[in-house]
């Protein structure tokens, strides 16, 4: 075992372990956001530059810094390693740096975007970000596109994580939409007008950590903090069938999949429990899913909220 | 200045029959060994190059399929490498794509001079093409010929130490070598259908 | 002094060709190394040379080499970088059009060295001349026996192939030149792990630039020691400088380590002084990327001692008075270069450049361009020029791969130096719209206002 401290908190990991998972095993404000990575999608990881920690000590038997800041999601913790996470001035510096380059040519609609309330940007926003913007340029706009009758693309949206890239190719048996051209002007694309159609390609829903791909049948129906998330499951030949259901009374309106503190879905579900079984009556219910106290969808569900630590700074500074 | 706004372009699969030659196959084969079993994937940019310069002068769709096919890979992998690199043209180019540096070492020797004068002589603005579909002008970034400088490449030739009297030259020796065929051959297959 | 050892016999006619050049003593060394010396010992021998890595990084070659993994029982890869996009540098193209057999000779030592049998050399896809020279090159050392099996009857196989790039700059950063020989986007990779544990294929590689792969056959023939005693302290051997700009002479020149900066500059020999008999302004002495100097520090440092061109010199004084050796890419600039047109060049090309795949590179460098086409333009406000400085910091040791400090030190440079011209531009839109070429300082009199 390795033992690792990450902002004076230590704890012993297996070897291989990445910073984030040890971050996360200890849980609390020493865990680094992530946008990009999602531990059930390999090679996923290491682009959105959100989860950058310092590494203070190498290792026990090496314990020179490393020289520039690291990302967590895919850095294997050595024994004895020290890494500083919000203790680091750097790396809350490089953070709220990352969070003004994500928004530069964020469209910030999110009044009109359906991923507001479980948006992993306007989470990280809120932490780290600043309520006024330097950036006086035309933003990069794009129309958005229909992948098939299922999925709509809003690429103004999309901060390239290459999540949903992964997703169609570890989930799916042929991809067919990918990152194109270089640079500012890539862009998740069909290339040619293609369906993205797939018994699992509604997953690249949920593993979008913005608004950029979202389910059409879902599209202005409601707003996420006035559903009832239910832990659900059924039958399924295709699929765990273990969902979260979306409810507003007796009506279902979404099903997705369960999504975890970190907004990681683990149990991948099929297009036709996503898409076609919206009746409580299809799903075995099996009690309310739990969500984080401080998540705008426990909005009216909790009392006494509890306010992560890390908020107050930036709440104080807000007022 | 780049343009902010972004389309969507999304290209169309014609249909065309598409093949190499068997000459090019058997090379093509030949690139494939230079690399180890099942990692055919590592021909992709010398294949491109070769349909590039063989079928008509860009890569359309129907082409960058065939070449799929060819490898044994997905399309999109096709489309993802083919949109990255600066040497290939998704959209369809002129026989001479004339591409001059416009970086530093070459700007502050008078490339951007060269640009404004091909631009001029041309009628055409950098990104367009000739109606006659002779000349493609672009200004492009590093050439790696810097002592050189300026310098442009015409297809894949390039030329050092331009001024305004050899862009004269090179223009007029690129027309009259096109002359020597009619119009109609030079087009190429892509650009008829 | 004067000692070449990489374009040594350069002028000989028909030195491209391999008969030529063996003539001239060429391939002396494989017969050395394949059949008198063991791996470890070629290792040993580049180790003591001191050789460092041409490409722009400076990293030992040989540590890096010691570092290749040989217990994971795959095959290891030895991959030449060929992919000279550096603006400024284009010492490369001259080797491989003048002399292919050197990098050849090169690479076979390196490879047995590394216990590689399979080489590749990735070449810009511009370099289509040389990527055919290459190819002729390794035909005729197949045929003479000095690639393929049992090299010169030593029973050391390699295979060398040619690999063509396509326009990328960014696939000069090692790993995104992996990915593209894997015929992929060129994204470069996270490291660790590095290519000396999982490299092509996931298999053991070195990448070495062309250049220094080109002095291992002469390393090998001499010995570390004899190379070492060449240059100047840690900056060993010769050094090919790719000189071009407003100079009367531009080209490469192979120069031992340890040439003052001003001799290389106004020396016949060399760059020849500056064109037209104008003055020196600014020169930016290792590619593009590194930071840019004004007279006063290039040919002296801070502390008043003689530039040199070594690694140590150049650097001296760190970024606030210094600059890098980085690839030899020696960018001269005369009293009517225009630094902020110049700076905005330059952030032009490395937006064009970003693979997209890290957000502060992507976002960055593309804002960093419009704020200095603004400030170009007689558009600028003074904030902008802090501004620039911000987001060059932010981007800065943030990104996946050096190309976005690679992008933010041009701009910072530009401005720590040449505050004034960007103020300038800033508080005289008018002419600054109807000058676009060449100097301003002739209307700089006006009295530079610092600060907002």
């Amino acid at each position: 075992m390795f033992k690792v401290t990450i902002d004076n908190k230590s704890i012993e990991v297996e070897p291989g372990t990445t910073i984030l998972q040890a971050a996360r095993m200890i849980g609390g404000d020493v865990v680094p956001p992530a946008m990009c990575y999602h531990s059930e999608l390999k090679d996923s990881g290491g682009k959105c530059r959100s989860c950058m920690v310092r590494v203070a000590q190498g290792s026990a038997a090496d314990p020179r810094p490393m020289p520039k800041l690291v990302a967590s999601c895919r850095t294997e913790v050595m024994d004895g390693m020290v890494v500083e996470n919000l203790t680091s001035p750097q790396v809350v510096d490089a953070r709220k740096a990352v969070v003004e380059f994500l928004l530069l040519n964020h469209p910030l609609d999110c009044p009109v975007c359906d991923q507001a309330g479980e948006c992993d940007l306007q989470n990280l926003s809120y932490e780290n970000g600043t309520s006024v913007s330097r950036f006086e340029e035309e933003k990069r706009t794009y129309e958005k596109i229909d992948i098939g009758n299922l999925i709509q693309f809003h690429p103004n949206r999309c901060i390239l994580c290459y999540r949903c890239v992964y997703a169609a190719d570890q989930l799916t048996d042929k991809r067919t939409h990918g990152i194109l051209y270089r640079g500012e002007k890539s862009e998740i694309s069909t290339f040619i007008h293609q369906a993205v159609e797939n018994d699992f390609s509604g997953n690249m829903i949920d593993v979008c950590p913005v608004g950029a791909l979202t389910d059409k049948t879902f599209r202005f129906k409601n707003r996420v903090w006035f559903l009832k998330p239910m832990d659900a499951h059924r039958e399924c030949t295709k699929c765990s069938g273990k969902a979260t259901i979306w409810f507003r009374g007796d009506e279902v309106y979404r099903v997705t999949g369960r999504k975890d503190k970190y907004g990681e879905v683990h149990d991948f579900i099929c297009n036709e429990c996503r898409f076609e079984k919206k009746e409580s009556a299809d799903w075995t219910i099996e009690g309310p899913r739990k969500i984080e106290s401080y998540s705008v969808i426990n909005q009216n569900h909790y009392r006494n909220v509890v306010i992560p630590s890390v908020i107050n700074p930036i709440k104080e500074t807000m007022e | 200045m780049s343009e902010k706004q972004f389309k969507h372009k999304l290209y169309v699969k014609k249909g065309l029959d598409i093949a190499f030659t068997p000459e090019t196959l058997t090379k093509i084969q030949t690139i494939i060994s230079h690399y180890p079993e099942g990692q055919q994937k590592s021909a992709l940019i010398p294949v491109l190059h070769i349909a590039q310069e063989e079928l008509g002068g860009s890569l359309n769709v129907d082409i960058m399929d065939y070449v799929a096919g060819l490898l044994n890979i997905t399309p999109i992998e096709v489309y993802e490498v083919a949109t990255f690199y600066s040497q290939f043209y998704i959209d369809p180019v002129g026989k001479y794509v004339i591409e001059v540096c416009q970086t530093g070492p070459c700007a502050i020797c008078g490339g951007e001079d060269i640009i404004a004068y091909l631009e001029e002589k041309l009628q055409i603005k950098v990104g367009e093409t000739t109606e006659d579909k002779l000349f493609s002008l672009k200004a492009v970034e590093c050439l790696g010929a810097c002592g050189m400088a300026p310098v442009m490449q015409v297809n894949t030739e390039f030329h050092e130490f331009l001024d305004l009297k050899k862009i004269d030259e090179i223009i007029a020796k690129l027309r009259s070598e096109s002359e020597l065929k009619k119009p109609e051959e030079l087009t190429w297959k892509e650009r008829l259908s | 002094m004067e000692r070449k050892i990489i374009l040594e016999n350069i002028e000989v006619e028909g030195i491209r060709s391999l008969e030529v050049y063996r003539k001239n003593g060429g391939y002396k060394s494989i017969e050395k190394a394949l059949k008198t010396m063991t791996p470890d010992e070629v290792v040993n021998e580049v180790k003591t040379s001191g050789l460092r890595g041409r490409g722009g990084a400076g990293f030992p070659t040989g540590m890096k080499w010691s570092f290749i993994d040989k217990k994971s029982g795959n095959p290891r890869y030895l991959v030449c970088n060929g992919d000279e996009s550096e603006p400024g540098t284009f010492k490369d193209r001259y080797l491989l059009m003048n002399i292919p057999h050197r990098l050849v000779e090169g690479m076979i030592c390196s490879a047995y060295a590394l216990g590689a049998n399979t080489a590749y050399i990735y070449v810009r896809g511009e370099f289509k001349q040389v990527i055919g020279i290459l190819n002729e090159a390794i035909k005729e050392s197949y045929k003479a026996g000095l690639l393929g099996e049992n090299i010169l009857g030593s029973g050391y196989d390699l295979d060398l192939y040619v690999h063509t790039g396509a326009g990328a700059y960014i696939c000069g950063e090692e790993t995104a030149l992996l990915e593209s020989l894997e015929g992929k986007r060129g994204n470069p990779r996270l490291k660790p792990p590095f290519p000396a544990i999982k490299g092509l294929y996931g298999c053991p590689t070195v990448v070495n630039n062309v250049e220094t792969l080109a002095n291992i056959g002469w390393i090998v023939n001499n010995g570390g020691e004899e190379y070492a005693k060449i240059g100047i302290g840690r900056s060993t051997g010769t050094k090919l400088i790719s000189a071009c700009g407003n100079i009367n002479n531009p080209g490469v020149y192979e120069i031992e380590m340890g040439l003052p900066v001003e001799e290389f500059i106004y020396s016949d020999k060399y760059c020849g002084g500056v064109k037209g008999g104008k003055e020196l302004k600014a020169v930016i002495p290792g590619g593009s990327s590194v930071p840019i100097l004004p007279k006063e520090l290039i040919l002296k440092t801070a502390g008043g001692e003689p530039r040199l061109m070594t690694y140590e010199s150049l650097s001296e004084g760190g970024f606030i008075t210094g600059s890098m050796l980085g690839s030899g890419g020696f960018i001269v600039y005369d009293e009517d270069a225009c630094i902020v047109r110049n700076t905005y060049n330059f952030s032009r090309f490395y937006h064009h450049e970003s693979c997209g795949q890290c957000s502060p590179c992507r976002e960055g460098t593309s804002w960093m361009e419009s704020v200095l086409h603004r400030i170009e333009n007689g558009e600028g406000k003074m904030k902008d020029i802090d501004l620039l400085v911000s987001i060059a910091s932010k981007i800065e040791g943030n990104t996946i791969c050096p190309l976005g400090d690679a992008a933010s030190w041009p701009v910072a440079a530009a401005i720590r130096h040449f505050r004034h011209e960007f103020e300038f531009h800033v508080l005289h839109p008018e002419i600054v719209k109807n000058v676009k070429h060449g100097s301003l300082e002739k209307y700089m009199e006006v009295p530079a206002v610092t600060g907002e």
